[in-house]
């Protein structure tokens, strides 16, 4: 069995087969990560660059811990600390690390399509970490992991993304995944965070009410409120976005019942969440970066394949 | 396509391998069972059942070897030529210091074997690992590989291909493709 894509680029371009067979991989590399060896040889030949024009602490750290337990050899490439910070163009830097017989590219920028661009130009398999506010996959593959671990299947599964929706390319990405595997979604939050059309566009409910989202819902999960990206002032303060959106331990006492918490991190504490909801036994959010580990695993092993190479 | 053991001789030679594995390795708490998916879990599952009937059977005080599967996928030497989705590593035991008895369906060039040997030594260090399989193709081997326990040796081409497979009534059987 084979991926339908040659990359990574975004959930919008895999077919639920794709996903489900991610999905599989995944649970036996997550096996791999429990034993006394945490490696297994398959990507001893193969060389990946991450190559990270964002800052980020835990995708990164992710992504490198899967290849080295892969066997893969790594390199990182900061753009702050490199060629990037004299104006050297996307292009130019790609293409000087490829002379170097890189094999496969990691790729995170603050400019959506860049990874589209560069699979357009260079001959490497392309997996996108994150492309400005348009896709982050690998998010959305961890998320329905740890979903199907711990709630058992997202088909008819109900997942409230609650948040900054109009920044946020893990909601965009986690949208198209739980459509195309069949749960149903509700996006929640202010509506300055929600865009306008976006339930026709995407198939999801809007609410603006966050007793309602949670009392509807068997998921939440939770984004951050993101301060770097916002030029205008989208919503009053911080203070009264969480008396309107954030989730207290009050508020899921009230529900009656037991919701999944989740959070792609890292958590604004007292602002989407408190703290008493993020560290509560209903909160898997470390089961998702335990998984992440193995979803990427996963990413990277199906992509590396010899014949896919050009 | 013709059926060269079918269930029936298929599960006498099991039996008789089950005979052997008995009087060879009588001290059970320190051994352990591991087919090699996928052909090498049917047969382990085939013995390990059998093993479980001679017991209730003759000895009362027999306890069967503990029984694990395990999956190539991540080691084969080819890996990056054809990616396949692998399937379930189950090795509910440590084999620290234990005799292990790898079980495979068919040995052929030996590849199969050294990539669950290189699988196998990821989990610990086994006191010594012995080698079931149900039948032996020795004329292709490609390494300095033999099993210790063979159901049967069997003349092929090296373009023949033998597969364990389930028949209509989902009972094992071996069949053998020539090109």
């Amino acid at each position: 069995m084979q991926l339908s894509t040659k990359h990574l680029l975004g959930i919008k371009n895999l077919t639920s087969q794709d996903i489900s067979l991610i999905l599989s991989t995944a649970e036996q590399f997550k096996e791999v990560l429990q034993r006394p060896v945490k490696k297994v040889p398959s990507l001893r030949e193969v060389t990946i660059v991450n190559l990270f024009y964002e800052n980020s602490t835990r995708t990164r750290i992710s992504f490198e811990l899967a290849e080295k337990r892969l066997s893969a050899d790594t390199i990182n490439f900061a753009a702050s600390s490199s060629s990037a910070a004299k104006g050297e163009t996307l292009l130019d830097t790609v293409n000087n690390i490829l002379s170097m017989k890189v094999d496969m590219v990691v790729m995170r920028h603050s400019a959506s399509g860049a990874p589209h661009f560069l699979a357009e130009h260079i001959p490497a398999a392309i997996i996108n970490a994150g492309d400005g506010i348009n896709e982050h996959p690998t998010q959305a593959l961890l998320d329905a992991f740890s979903i199907q671990e711990k709630t058992g299947s997202l088909q008819g599964r109900k997942v409230a993304i609650i948040g900054d929706i109009m920044h946020s390319r893990v909601a965009q990405s986690n949208i198209y995944l739980l459509k195309k595997m069949g749960a149903e979604v509700v996006v929640c939050g202010p509506p300055t965070l929600i865009p306008k059309y976006i339930a026709t566009a995407l198939g999801v409910s809007v609410s603006y009410n966050i007793k309602e989202t949670l009392s509807w819902c068997d998921v939440a999960n939770v984004l951050r409120i993101q301060l770097e990206r916002q030029n205008q002032v989208l919503f009053s303060s911080l203070r009264e976005y969480n008396i309107a959106y954030g989730i207290s331990r009050q508020l899921l006492d009230s529900l009656h019942k037991d919701i999944v918490i989740m959070h792609p991190g890292p958590i604004n504490r007292g602002v989407e969440l408190d703290s008493d909801v993020a560290d509560s036994k209903q909160s898997i959010i470390l089961q998702q970066v335990e998984n992440g580990v193995a979803v990427r695993m996963a990413v990277l092993y199906l992509l590396s394949g010899r014949s896919a190479q050009a | 396509m013709k059926i060269q053991l079918n269930n029936q001789s298929l599960l006498t030679i099991i039996d008789e391998l089950t005979d052997q594995l008995m009087a060879a390795y009588p001290d059970t708490a320190n051994t352990v069972l591991i087919g090699i998916q996928q052909g090498g879990v049917v047969v382990s599952n085939l013995i390990h059942k059998a093993l479980h009937q001679k017991a209730a059977r003759d000895k009362i005080n027999y306890k069967p070897f503990e029984h694990g599967q395990l999956d190539i996928t991540f080691y084969r030497d080819d890996v990056r030529n054809k990616i396949l989705a692998p399937d379930t590593m189950h090795l509910p035991f440590s084999v620290e210091g234990k005799t292990v008895i790898l079980v495979d369906d068919v040995l052929f060039t030996g590849r199969t074997i050294k990539a669950a040997l290189d699988a196998l030594f990821d989990y610990g260090r086994p006191d010594r690992v012995k080698l079931c399989v149900l039948v032996d193709r020795p004329e292709h081997r490609q390494f300095p590989i033999q099993a210790d326990h063979v159901g049967k040796v069997i003349n092929t081409q090296r373009s023949d291909k033998l597969k364990l497979s389930l028949n209509n009534q989902g009972l094992a059987e071996l069949l053998l493709v020539s090109e």
